[in-house]
């Protein structure tokens, strides 16, 4: 046991602490998640859905935590205004690992919309949260989900009442700000019940001024027929290691988007696991990256039709400069019985640096006899002969290359549905291309 | 307008171009013909400062500047505009977008603002009519998807809106029916003034109906072979190349 051994013996002698400062559903996941973290590990390069991505470098260095939950000493709902333009969201601040407690605009949610912190709902929705609480984020699965489970004192529950639709974007802006290195440990209970429909947008920022390590586990419950779209845009920095795994559980006829979109990253881990267990349900996953310097960003999918009639729809598209590395893997899993099942998988990859890398892998695993599956992967670099075709129009070669690049992620950018999300989703592209987005100025969403 | 000196060039090593003389004065016509590989594609690319092509030897004066000298971009902005044989497709690129990127390049390249997005919009709408393009072209693709008459048209249109004072045309009538090389012909037409030259390349009589050129050259071997007017368009026509090869041999 090597780069473990640290956060083991942190959790055994601070056990104390971090259950005192929790709730007793998130310290009755702790023992299981404990032993299984020591069995397993952290996931290392052997492990199928970890090859190009080294784990515990990120996780080697001696990082503080806020084990004794002292509240960071800032008002963010103060410090940013919305300014996406004809977006109103709902605004919400987790600052490392603490939901801050919301404007009183924000929390004027609707009858059956609630959003709040992981401990207040385990007073509110005891029976919701001890049910869902764990249930997809198997500790044992995943080393990272184990520590995540071991260490979580919070987190952010999100739960919509059945038939009810949410009508404003729950927007949740991540912010990395310390005095100090510092892991924070994120966690997500989504629970949209039958015929819900939710919007969330999840902007992760990082004051760039010390080394941060992240991990986030999402759970996401999708009832019958519910809807729910989830972005989640990262502008860091090169000093930032993140992890975060998201799980979904989609009941019959309900559809789940997700929408990751990487401008600015250390290295980044981006792992979606989406069930699809009921008959009809829909799952869609779109990912843009634009990764330069020494970024690092890695998406790992596994979309499992275990039910009949499914469908699912996954684009992820990279620009990689300089000596970036990209990795995509998306596995379509048609188990047996999942008849009809439709699904299409596409990673198409630019690479505008010879030393940059992309490693991709779309993996179809069938086990069902009357089924779609369509997958491509490319890798490629600028068509010449556009470049020189805008060129001979007056275009000099750098605009004509961002124009390329835009245009390039910009079919991803097209399918997010928001469209003031998309709008300022299209210019921060241009602006990450045209390299006017050097740092992270609180939420870019919200700053314009 | 454009004087070419003993023009050398090579694509891949090879060359292809061995010894061009060419003046082309403001106003003029220029009809390049010859058989498949006689160097008029490498001409027009060296001319626009194709990256895959090597000039080896000789001198290209565009309106007093030194042409080889130039970024193919710089070229484009002093008034040098090819319409391209085969149109390239830039897909996620719009018509607009990318008409806005190349005018504006040009107006910053003269020290002047960039056009105002009602303005542009104006003129998009003006320059769109002169042959035939939808409105709904300009909000896809660069050629994405257009048919080859479309895309054709699209370089006239380009051209209109660019306002080029030398335009190369490649090669712009092949693959339209009648109809389509009639409007590109007709479009062409309307955009020329007194000042303003072009080189046409063509294998059709048709074009040089509609063009009336003032001079019209034969490219053999990488060399003019032979100079006239129009006739000698007409006389290529109808006799092939191969006369005027046995001219050069005999």
């Amino acid at each position: 046991m090597g780069v473990e051994q640290q956060y083991i013996e942190l959790f055994d002698s601070q056990r104390d602490l971090i259950d005192r400062h929790s709730v007793g559903v998130l310290n009755a996941r702790r023992a299981a998640a404990r032993e299984a973290f020591a069995a397993h590990g952290l996931p290392t390069r052997r492990d199928e859905r970890c090859k190009y991505t080294d784990v515990a470098e990120a996780f080697a260095p001696d990082y503080g935590l806020n084990l004794g939950r002292i509240v960071p000493g800032v008002d963010p709902y103060r410090a940013y205004r919305c300014q996406v333009p004809n977006l109103s969201t709902a605004l919400y601040f987790v600052v490392n690992d603490s939901f801050m407690s919301p404007s009183p605009v924000a929390a004027q949610q609707p009858e059956g919309v609630t959003v709040c912190s992981l401990g207040e709902a385990a007073r509110r929705f005891p029976d919701v949260v001890d049910n869902c609480y764990g249930r997809l984020a198997d500790p044992a699965g995943d080393g990272i989900t184990a520590l995540n489970t071991m260490l979580a004192q919070d987190g952010l529950f999100v739960h919509v009442a059945a038939g009810v639709k949410c009508p404003r974007t729950l927007q949740v802006v991540n912010m990395s700000a310390a005095s100090l290195d510092l892991m924070a440990t994120r966690r997500v209970l989504l629970v949209a019940e039958a015929g819900a429909e939710a919007s969330l947008l999840f902007c992760d920022h990082s004051d760039g001024r010390h080394n941060y390590l992240t991990t986030q586990v999402v759970e996401a419950f999708l009832g019958k027929g519910a809807r729910v779209d989830f972005y989640s845009v990262e502008e860091t920095h090169a000093s930032h290691r993140r992890f975060c795994h998201l799980y979904a559980d989609q009941q019959a006829g309900s559809r789940f988007t997700f929408g990751g979109i990487t401008l600015m990253a250390g290295l980044t881990r981006n792992r979606l696991d989406l069930h699809l267990g009921g008959e009809g349900a829909e799952a869609r996953a779109y990912g843009c990256v634009v990764a330069d310097g020494e970024e690092h960003v890695d998406n790992n999918l596994l979309v499992d039709h275990a039910a009949p009639g499914c469908t699912s729809d996954l684009l992820y598209k990279y620009v990689l400069d300089d000596r970036a590395t990209g990795v995509f893997a998306g596995r379509i899993l048609v188990r047996e019985g999942a008849e009809h099942t439709a699904s299409d998988e596409t990673n198409a990859n630019l690479c505008a640096s010879p030393d940059a890398r992309m490693f991709t892998r779309p993996i179809l695993e069938i086990y069902a006899d009357d089924v779609r599956c369509n997958h491509g992967a490319t890798v490629g670099r600028f068509d010449e002969q556009a470049l020189f075709y805008m060129r001979q129009r007056g275009i000099d070669e750098s605009e004509a290359r961002l124009l390329l690049q835009h245009a390039f992620v910009n079919d991803v950018i097209r399918r997010i549905e928001l469209e003031p999300v998309r709008d300022r989703l299209s210019y921060l592209v241009e602006m990450r291309f045209r390299g006017l987005l050097h740092r992270c100025g609180g939420c870019e969403m919200c700053h314009s | 307008m454009l004087e070419i000196k003993n023009l050398h060039a090579c694509v891949e090593g090879k060359e292809i171009l061995k010894g061009i003389d060419l003046t082309v004065g403001d106003g003029e016509v220029h009809v390049l013909m010859g058989p498949n590989g006689s160097g008029k594609s490498t001409l027009s690319n060296v001319l626009v400062g194709n990256p895959k092509y090597t000039v080896t030897e000789g001198s290209v004066t565009f309106n007093g500047k030194d042409l080889l000298a130039l970024s193919a971009e710089d070229r484009s902005h002093e008034g040098l505009f090819m319409s391209f044989q085969a149109p390239v497709e830039i897909p996620g690129v719009s018509m607009t977008n990318f008409l806005r990127a190349a005018l504006n390049a040009k107006r910053k390249y003269f020290g002047q603002e960039p056009l105002p997005a009602g303005e542009l919009l104006k003129l998009l709408r003006e320059k769109r009519k002169l042959v035939g393009l939808d409105a709904h072209f300009m909000s896809r693709g660069v050629n994405e998807g257009f048919s080859g008459g479309e895309k054709k048209r699209n370089e006239i249109f380009q051209m209109a809106v660019l306002e080029p004072k030398l335009s190369i045309l490649d090669e712009t009538d092949s693959g339209l029916d009648v109809d389509a090389l009639r409007i590109v012909a007709e479009g062409f037409n309307q955009l020329r003034t007194p000042q303003s030259s072009a080189i046409v390349i063509t294998h059709y009589q048709r074009m040089l109906d509609y063009l009336k050129p003032d001079f019209v050259h034969v490219l053999v071997g990488g060399r003019i072979v032979k100079n006239g007017d129009a006739s000698l368009g007409y006389a290529i026509e109808e006799r092939g190349f191969d006369w005027i090869k046995n001219e050069i041999t005999a």
